[in-house]
């Protein structure tokens, strides 16, 4: 396992950004004809410490084996470190142990939610039949999902004949909770925690309430909060939730699903085969409880121990400082953004129930060149509709910048990317001259 | 510097200015074509004369949202296609293609290219060889709903 001793500690209530960045070697690289990277896309991926580099490198270096089958001292060993991750994960969210699923993404795992539920309808699990949804049965979503939380209930609501209705979005990026949207025909209730496109932190609470006064299942897609915010989903109160590794410090080709315990219990499985079976026989075969259900075939190992890293190293920061540090950013971002001109904030203009991706127009600049002269500075932004399509068009825009920041982040980074705009406007204004 | 290089006067004025824009009558085809990564779109229509390779474009006109190089590639291109055969056409188109993907390493064809070598510059930022060829993709698509015997594009990957 990694030490922590090198992981850098608070002064304070805020972080050592400069001790940070000396973590994450990509930081210190130079982009297009050696200017410092500026890496502002941490919704897209963040960036990985040395410490969750290490921890994989380490683990293949030294217990690389297939978990959960064997019984050499490597297979142990490896099936220690991989159930070792899975608990110090659980515990930053709030979660038991076995309330925890791995998957290749946060897709995957709203995807697990959403066709483990539709095969309740041909399972013959007696436990199976809470999750049965059909014709006359509603889904409930939101106009600002990604559409990792869309597009799934889309096709379950096609496969099982239910109905798909969501909660708009106001002109200043808040949901639209119209309380006739969800009635006794709800069944499902899958929403963001926090918008990757506005930023808008949605009130978990209120919507859970809403969901459970008429029996409905509540789906977090939890990908923007947990990585940037103390979160306990016990507290919370939903019943599945959703997040990947790469956009919290950690590898890319892990996700995780949480789900109460009682209804992992219940789920039929989503994807079959070796080590989520309990017996097989020719005929029919049952299967394993939770977690194992849920993991079939050889499971990712180093990303799980690499995620456990990654879930150290932001424990030692701390989620409140983290989150601190980020509204700083943030702040910072709204006001500098607001006071050119020609430039319009997609989402809420404040830090009041907000989070760290800040999204953008700017007039007479489409996203895509504004990018391109940014990227020219060395600022990495996002550009497009951001896997939010339908929620750019209900703000009437074809794509949007992105600026999204992490623990790494500076405000003199900020500063830049306001420059950045600044330098895009005059680079479109005088017909593609550089000043 | 690299961005001027790309952001060349020419794709700047027709980004401000497009030649031929809106969707016009009559016309034998029309398609719509969208960069599912920034959600970019343009429909186009063509209008030709005749059949296969030396079937006449008459028309291509268009309605497009997008970038300056998507808006201004587009404008070119009907700049380059309207009043000359398929067969003409699609040989710009090909030169084009190849000049955008080549990564820097192909040395386009002026001759063949005229005011599309423009856009040479495109082929640095593999990201935006994309903008570089809606229109045009869209115009090939066109032509070949428009027309069962169109000439088959060379160069195609």
């Amino acid at each position: 396992m990694t030490s922590l001793a090198s992981v850098p500690t608070t002064t304070g209530a805020t972080l050592d950004v400069e001790k940070i960045r000396a973590d994450f070697p990509i930081l210190s690289r130079t982009v297009r004809d050696g200017k410092p990277l500026i890496y502002l896309d941490s919704g897209a991926t963040s960036q990985r410490p040395r410490q969750v580099l290490d921890a994989e490198r380490h683990f293949l270096e030294t217990s690389n084996a297939a978990v959960h089958r064997g019984a050499h001292a490597l297979s142990e060993e490896a099936t220690d470190a991989y159930e070792s991750a899975r608990e110090r994960i659980a515990g930053f969210i709030g979660a038991d142990y076995g309330e925890i699923v791995f998957t290749k993404n946060a897709t995957e795992a709203l995807n697990l939610v959403a066709y483990g539920m539709s095969n309740a309808l041909t399972s013959d699990d007696p436990k199976a039949a809470r999750f049965r949804v059909g014709p006359g049965d509603e889904v409930v979503v939101t106009e600002m999902e990604h559409h990792a939380n869309l597009v799934p209930w889309q096709e379950f609501c096609r496969r099982t004949g239910a109905t798909l209705r969501w909660f708009g979005v106001t002109s200043d990026g808040r949901l639209d909770l119209d309380p006739s949207v969800i009635t006794e025909r709800t069944k499902i209730v899958a929403f963001t925690h926090q918008s990757n496109v506005l930023g808008t932190v949605t009130p978990v609470e209120q919507i859970v309430a809403m969901a459970k006064a008429v029996g409905a299942y509540t789906v977090l897609d939890a990908c923007q909060s947990v990585p940037h915010a103390p979160i306990d989903v016990h507290a919370l109160g939903v019943d599945f939730a959703a997040f990947s590794g790469h956009k919290m410090l950690g590898p890319s080709g892990i996700g995780v699903l949480y789900g109460r315990r009682e209804l992992l219990e219940a789920l039929p499985p989503f994807l079959t085969g070796g080590s989520m079976i309990e017996l097989v026989r020719m005929e029919g075969s049952t299967y394993a409880a939770p977690p194992a259900r849920f993991e079939a075939g050889v499971p990712m190992t180093s990303q799980a121990v690499g995620l456990g890293a990654a879930v150290d190293y932001l424990n030692a920061l701390g989620m409140e400082n983290v989150h601190a540090h980020e509204n700083t950013l943030t702040a910072a971002a709204l006001e500098g953004l607001a006071a050119i001109d020609g430039v319009t904030i997609i989402g809420p203009r404040t830090t009041e129930s907000r989070g760290g991706a800040v999204s953008f127009e700017i007039d007479g600049v489409h996203p895509h060149d504004a990018s391109q002269v940014l990227d020219d500075s060395g600022i990495a932004v996002r550009v497009g509709h951001h896997c939010a399509w339908p929620l750019h068009r209900a703000f009437g825009v074809q794509s949007s910048i992105r600026a999204s920041f992490y623990v790494y982040n500076t405000l003199d980074e900020v500063q830049a990317l306001l420059d950045g705009v600044r330098r895009a406007q005059d680079f479109f204004a005088h017909g593609g001259v550089s000043l | 510097m690299k961005l001027e290089t790309m952001y060349q006067e020419i794709i700047l004025d027709h980004y401000k200015n497009p030649h031929g824009k809106g969707l016009r009558e009559p016309y034998e085809a029309e398609v719509h074509h969208v960069n599912p990564t920034c959600g970019d779109e343009v429909t186009v229509r063509v209008h030709l004369e005749g059949s296969g390779a030396d079937a006449k474009v008459v028309d291509l006109s268009y309605d497009a949202l997008g970038c300056s190089i998507s808006q201004a590639a587009t404008s070119v291109a009907y700049d380059l296609v309207v009043g000359h055969t398929v067969g003409e056409a699609f040989e710009v188109l090909s030169a084009y293609q190849e000049m955008v993907q080549g990564r820097g390493k192909v040395e386009p064809d002026e001759d063949v290219l005229d005011d599309a070598v423009a856009f040479a510059g495109v082929a640095a930022y593999p990201a935006r060889v994309k903008c570089a060829l809606l229109g045009w993709m869209a115009f090939k698509d066109a032509v070949a709903q428009a027309d069962e015997n169109a000439p088959e594009l060379e160069g195609q990957r």
